[in-house]
């Protein structure tokens, strides 16, 4: 029993290292192949609006949710020590350290992470690919390396965005229940945040950019099975994406606190 | 590092002498043998049809000559030019940019409009500006008898007219050669029909090298100038319509009067 459970554990490390190393070669050839002309500028920006632009709303809603929730959460924990009045920092520090970063990361895996895969998926089985390849346009480049970089652009501006949203959040609920001016939240809000704190959010988000790219691309761009693949690669993207988002939040997090402590 | 500017250029042999030869061509998926010792030759301007069941092996045999397959053992030579020896897509690239492949089911950009799908290659490849790429995609679109189409999606479009919007988006570099990948499957016999004698006219006012893969024997009879049948992963037979109808060859023949669906069920 105990040697089964082994062979299955080692089964699926072997398969995570595996799976781990075609993505890197896949983000590898995508990514130097924008390197080379032609270039595609006008696909890059064309596919920040999509992934970027059309994304906003709904990180936007998310991320003000969030921070008013945490706000609600908060305030009471904060009020049995005196200090509800740090509800501002605590809200801009979370959001701008960790809550920003993730929450825009997750909600564009969702969203674009999955319409990526699904795009380039219905592209394969219906051979759009192939006939790109015959048409001497590399969709390495083309498809893949100007969502990537698009992805990798998109993600620290709609982090900026959710940030602030949160803090606005927040803000609802420090002026409403706890009775603090706009000024005054304003004031403890940057108090306490320094570049310290909004450069690693930033750097992180450029990494979960490039993840949501690869991952997205990787898995519409490896499709088999027609419709019924593209379903499946789709849900492997939003899965996969996710978790690897969540995964390296986790090694990034720690770096950061080595390097801005 | 071998650009597309320094790869192989095609120095086409005249008209009649081989352009492209397949010897010895193998192929498996799975350890299941689909090509098996494939021996071809298409001559400089002909329009050569490759026959066969389907899962035969015919369009894996010409997505060899684009670069989509790779042979597991053979050689394919293309106006002097060993594909088989080819390693970089660059490579690839500078001879695809002289072959049009019109795929089975059209493969249009869905995210494109018609014209956009028309002028995607003249867009990548060609130094023209907007006028001038709108000027070429409504010729390529009047030479395969659509018009005022650009704007539309290729949704919108019936699926005999998508193999016309495929079949300009092939000509817009100007090939000097077309393969044709089942161009009729899934048509009616009517628009069939169509995309037949949109194939021959083209044929004749291109004077292009075509290969069409088909198991549609009314298509093949009315655009062929040559025939060549595959079976069991091998050319079985090679020839001209006429050698076709007289052949006494047993997989010829099987394949010209398939058992009727009353026969086999003993109606």
């Amino acid at each position: 029993m105990q040697d089964r459970v082994l062979q299955l554990a080692g089964h699926q490390v072997v398969r995570f290292v595996d799976y781990m190393g075609q993505l890197t070669l896949f983000f590898v050839a995508a990514f130097t192949a924008l390197f080379r002309p032609p270039w595609f500028f006008r696909e890059v920006i064309a596919q920040m609006f999509h992934l970027g632009v059309k994304s906003l709303p709904l990180v936007a809603v998310a991320a003000f949710s969030v921070g008013l929730v945490l706000a609600m959460q908060t305030v009471g924990v904060l009020s049995w020590f005196g200090a509800a009045n740090y509800i501002a920092t605590i809200v801009g520090m979370s959001m701008v350290r960790e809550l920003g970063p993730v929450l825009t990361a997750l909600m564009v895996v969702g969203r674009a992470g999955s319409g990526m895969s699904a795009e380039l998926g219905s592209m394969r089985v219906t051979r759009q690919i192939d006939a790109m390849r015959v048409s001497a346009v590399n969709p390495m480049k083309y498809l893949v390396g100007t969502r990537l970089l698009a992805c990798m652009l998109v993600l620290p501006l709609l982090t900026g965005v959710a940030d602030i949203l949160g803090i606005l959040g927040g803000w609802v609920i420090g002026v409403t229940q706890v009775g603090l001016t706009s000024k005054y939240y304003y004031q403890l809000t940057l108090k306490y945040i320094s570049l310290n704190d909004v450069v690693p959010g930033v750097l992180k988000t450029v990494v979960f950019g490039a993840i949501i790219g690869t991952v997205g691309c990787f898995h519409g761009y490896h499709t088999t099975h027609g419709t019924f693949g593209v379903g499946q690669s789709t849900k492997a993207a939003v899965v996969s994406g996710s978790l690897l988002v969540l995964i390296s939040d986790v090694f990034l997090t720690r770096i950061s606190l080595l390097i801005w402590p | 590092m071998v650009t597309i500017q320094s790869a192989p250029t095609l120095i086409l042999p005249p008209k009649g002498e081989p352009l492209i030869c397949f010897q010895g061509i193998y192929k498996s998926y799975n350890h299941k043998p689909v090509l098996r010792g494939v021996n071809l030759e298409v001559r400089c301007g002909e329009t050569l049809v490759i026959l066969g069941r389907s899962g035969a092996g015919k369009s894996v045999l010409t997505s060899m000559l684009v670069g989509l397959e790779t042979p597991d053992a053979g050689t394919i030579t293309l106006a002097g030019v060993e594909l088989t020896g080819l390693r970089t897509e660059t490579e690839w690239d500078r001879l695809r940019l002289q072959m049009g492949y019109l795929f089975q089911g059209s493969a249009l950009y869905d995210s494109m409009t018609v014209g956009e799908n028309i002028a995607f290659p003249l867009v990548h490849h060609r130094r023209l500006t907007l006028n001038q790429i709108n000027q070429v995609v409504k010729e390529k679109l009047a030479l395969v008898g659509l018009k005022e189409v650009e704007g539309l999606e290729p949704s919108a479009l019936s699926g005999g007219m998508q193999r016309r919007v495929a079949l300009a988006r092939t000509l817009a570099l100007n090939p000097h050669i077309i393969i044709y990948d089942e161009p009729t499957a899934g048509l009616d016999p009517i628009t069939s029909d169509g995309i037949a004698h949109l194939i021959r006219d083209l044929q004749k006012s291109l004077e292009v090298t075509s290969i069409l893969v088909t198991h549609d024997l009314r298509t093949a009879r009315f655009v062929g100038d040559r025939l060549a049948l595959l079976y069991d992963g091998r050319i079985v037979f090679l020839g001209s319509n006429q050698e076709l109808e007289d052949s006494d060859n047993p997989e010829v023949k099987s394949f010209l009067s398939p058992i009727s669906l009353t026969e086999s069920e003993g109606i």
